[in-house]
């Protein structure tokens, strides 16, 4: 499955994704915010710096909300890898929390780790699992454990078909086989060595109670295949990018923002990530969050725009820019980066 | 057209909770603790219950655990399978009762 960047699709440009949301008639997310009494989405206290450093993957997952592929070539330079240092160096922040694309193929993945681990940071690895089988990331694995990096992977389904469907042909099988190796190297086996797996999905409909996934995964990937995890984290797919196409292609866009707003969680909206979270982009522009960042919404415009303006002027609270997306993370029991509300 | 089955129909479910709430409220009270995880999984249960939905072959219900079982992690193939059991329970019992149809004959027959 090519990107929808490179096969020019009208899909590509987040002004289309907007206006096909908006299109379905779902109401303005600040507007159900008021309606259901929940206060407009300040930011607290930043809690996770999460830093995508690029579009280029080893997979096309047909979920995917960076469009990201073999195709792209986006990629974080070491000059604003140093300046996610800098402002970790200056700013408590006590996450570091890298992503993608696939994170591991940018050249700045293991500088970005070092430098957050030297920090003292707690560092997350968003990983596809795949990746690490790729011969040009031999020694990965040890790396990851040296530096006691926490590993969030996706793993839609402890199933083949479900993952595969979602994740491309055989994903599944090599998915399992990164799991055992990390599994050899300590990940998941209780001594300290992090990683949780992200179900999400495979289609239109919202993810099921987490706890009771979480012990379907446990003993099917343990009997089946003979590998553990931590937690299982459950994560709404968003309405944007390549499911957005899914969504138009099966003609399910206007049900699934019906969904969306008829699950809305006044919970899950007060604990969203977005609140706790500032997201750096491959080029150094800052988001609110990732999806916000594919759909091109940078931060409050009262507010620094880009990491070298937020180094020489500070100014780290603001107001969270949202769209009908954002009913993507308020949905049932809540969804963001980190899995559904406890 | 009107028809008995309406799909929008099945959104209405809780329309049965006026009159009498508390024999509603009784009833949903009992539903959540069925299908609360517990010995068995909810996926695993949403499964049975979609056997069941095709047992008594109920639009609503059929349309219900679909749903329910794509979002609690099941998939195509476990489902297909949960479908054939109904049907294995189904034909079987009609098949099982031919015992009383070879009862019958033999005692009357000569």
């Amino acid at each position: 499955m090519p990107s929808l960047l490179s096969v020019r699709h009208p899909l590509a440009s987040p002004t289309e994704q907007l206006r096909t949301l908006a299109r379905t008639g779902a109401p303005a997310f600040d507007a159900v915010l008021e309606s259901r009494g929940v206060a407009p989405l300040e930011t607290r206290a930043i809690e996770v710096l999460q830093v995508n450093v690029g579009k280029l993957c080893n997979q096309t997952c047909g979920h995917c909300h960076v469009d990201a592929g073999p195709d792209r070539r986006e990629s974080m330079t070491h000059e604003t890898a140093e300046q996610v240092v800098e402002l970790l160096t200056r700013h408590p922040i006590p996450t570091l929390d890298i992503t993608g694309g696939a994170p591991e193929l940018s050249p700045e993945f293991r500088f970005l780790v070092e430098a957050g681990r030297r920090l003292g940071r707690r560092v997350i690895d968003r990983c596809n699992l795949t990746v690490l089988l790729l011969p040009s990331q031999d020694g990965l694995v040890p790396f990851l454990a040296e530096h006691r990096v926490d590993i969030v992977a996706s793993l839609p389904s402890f199933r083949a078909s479900g993952t595969d469907t979602q994740r491309g042909e055989g994903v599944f099988a090599k998915s399992v086989a990164a799991l055992r190796r990390l599994n050899d190297a300590g990940y998941g086996t209780g001594r300290g060595l992090v990683v949780d797996l992200v179900h999400n999905p495979v289609g239109a409909f919202l993810p099921g109670t987490q706890a009771s996934l979480e012990r379907d995964y446990r003993r099917e990937l343990r009997d089946r295949h003979g590998v553990v995890f931590d937690r299982l984290l459950t994560i709404a797919n968003m309405p944007i990018s390549r499911f957005l196409e899914f969504l138009e292609r099966t003609a399910n866009t206007g049900r699934y923002m019906d969904l969306l707003l008829r699950t809305f969680n006044p919970a899950a909206a007060a604990g969203v990530m977005c609140r706790t979270h500032l997201s750096v982009g491959w080029d150094g522009a800052l988001y609110d969050c990732d999806f916000n960042q594919m759909l091109e919404l940078p931060v409050d415009p009262g507010g620094p725009a880009t990491l070298r303006a937020l180094l020489e002027r500070g100014g780290l609270s603001r107001r969270v820019r949202t769209d009908r997306h954002c009913l993507g993370c308020t949905a049932g029991a809540g969804s963001s980066c980190g899995g559904a509300l406890e | 057209m009107d028809t008995y089955y309406c799909p929008h129909d099945l959104s209405k479910f809780a329309e049965m909770g006026k009159n009498r709430p508390e024999l509603w409220a009784k009833y949903m009270e009992y539903y959540s603790a069925v299908f609360a995880d517990g010995a068995l999984t909810e996926r695993e249960k949403a499964l049975i219950a979609l056997g069941v939905a095709h047992s008594v072959q109920c639009p609503y219900c059929i349309d219900a655990y679909t749903n329910a079982c794509l979002e609690k992690g099941a998939d195509l193939d476990q489902m297909t399978e949960a479908v054939h059991v109904a049907n294995a329970i189904r034909g079987g019992s009609s098949l099982v009762h031919g015992v009383q149809m070879r009862n019958i004959a033999e005692k009357v027959g000569m």
